[in-house]
């Protein structure tokens, strides 16, 4: 077995995250420093999607042409995502809503130039 | 310099990343399992797929996990969401200076009536995802996500026409305060929180599997209205 097909899609996940680490890092941008976390949470959902894949396995939907017997992958951490994506979207939203806060109080929204969040 | 200590970390973690997973290769686990709860006891996934339909008759085992088995995360996961909403609502109303209206001009007749005529229908697809939550891919969240995204059309469409947020309050707390009620029926009646009391009927039935449709259905109206309610803060914000 080579070692691509085995570990794409892994490699595709923490390529997400990792690209969101980098710009959570070095990005001076408010905003773009949000789109980073927003990539990280979706690297991470699309990583626990893969984890819970079965070789050879279907979508966890009972169907009446075939009741039981097939493979399925893992439901659970399906269900985990499914609302981990909606929490993602809220709190998306709340952290925009705290820049526009920043963005009031400091007129600008690099971090270089706000004293008290830089690092 | 903080670009070069930022790759040093980034390293740092993608190796720590690669070396923890080399050991599990994607797919591999279950490649003997039958999807039945046989030999393996921690294989909750594939307990939930082998007994899920007869123990719920939810065609959907996702919804089953969801509503069911972790009926209880979802509770919380629910909570965390309304937790946003209202830490949104806070941050964004510390400011008591309203009805300002902006220079934004009107969208024009047809984005207008177009975003009119569209509303509706983006509701009703979206009480089609959360009402056959337990048959066909979809549910509550889903659901209440394609609602929200109906609110969104017409804050951009329809600027004159804010959304009533009383009704909006309304139907997130009742949801929310239902969904708690059912859930303490279970308790009463049969002894465990979230207990699927009600007749399961047959699998692939509408009316199907219990009490799983009925809390589907409440998720759905509570995460409409609470994104609804983000959307309508964030537009008010902008206005």
């Amino acid at each position: 077995m080579s070692v691509l097909p085995s570990y794409i899609h892994y490699i595709g996940c923490f390529s997400l995250v990792l690209i969101g680490l980098y710009v959570v890092l070095v990005k001076p941008n408010l905003i773009k420093v949000i789109i980073g976390i927003n990539l990280m949470d979706t690297g991470v959902n699309l990583f626990l999607v893969a984890v819970g894949y079965i070789r050879g396995g279907t979508a966890p939907i009972f169907s009446e042409a075939a009741r039981q017997g097939e493979k399925m992958v893992d439901p659970v951490p399906q269900a985990l995502v499914l609302t981990a994506i909606v929490i993602g979207v809220a709190v998306l939203a709340l952290a925009l809503s705290l820049a526009i806060r920043v963005y009031d109080h400091y007129g600008t929204l690099d971090l270089r130039k706000i004293k008290a969040l830089r690092w | 310099m903080r670009r070069l200590i930022s790759l040093v970390v980034l390293l740092v973690v993608g190796l720590g990343i690669a070396l923890s997973l080399s050991a599990a290769p994607f797919g591999a686990r279950g490649a003997d399992q039958t999807g039945r709860l046989a030999q393996d006891e921690v294989n909750f996934g594939g307990c939930y797929t082998g007994r899920g339909l007869e123990e719920n008759a939810a065609a959907n085992i996702v919804a089953s996990v969801v509503v069911n088995y972790r009926g209880f995360d979802t509770l919380g996961e629910v909570t965390v969401l309304f937790i946003a909403a209202v830490g949104l609502a806070a941050v964004l109303h510390t400011r008591k200076e309203e009805a300002t209206p902006s220079g934004a001009e009107p969208a024009s007749l047809i984005v207008f009536t177009g975003c009119r005529f569209l509303f509706p229908l983006i509701l009703l697809l979206g009480a089609y995802i959360f009402i056959h939550g337990h048959l066909t891919p979809g549910g509550g969240f889903q659901g209440g996500a394609v609602v929200a995204s109906g609110f969104l059309l017409i804050y951009l469409g329809c600027r004159g026409r804010g959304l009533r947020s009383a009704g909006l309050t309304a139907a997130e707390s009742l949801s929310g305060l239902a969904f708690v009620v059912l859930a303490l029926i279970g308790l009463a009646v049969g002894g465990s929180f979230l207990l699927n009391f009600l007749p399961k009927g047959s699998a692939f039935a509408l009316f199907s599997a219990g009490v799983i449709p009925l809390i589907y259905v409440l998720i759905g109206f509570k995460v409409g209205s609470e994104l609804g309610g983000i959307i309508d803060n964030l537009a008010r914000e902008a206005r």
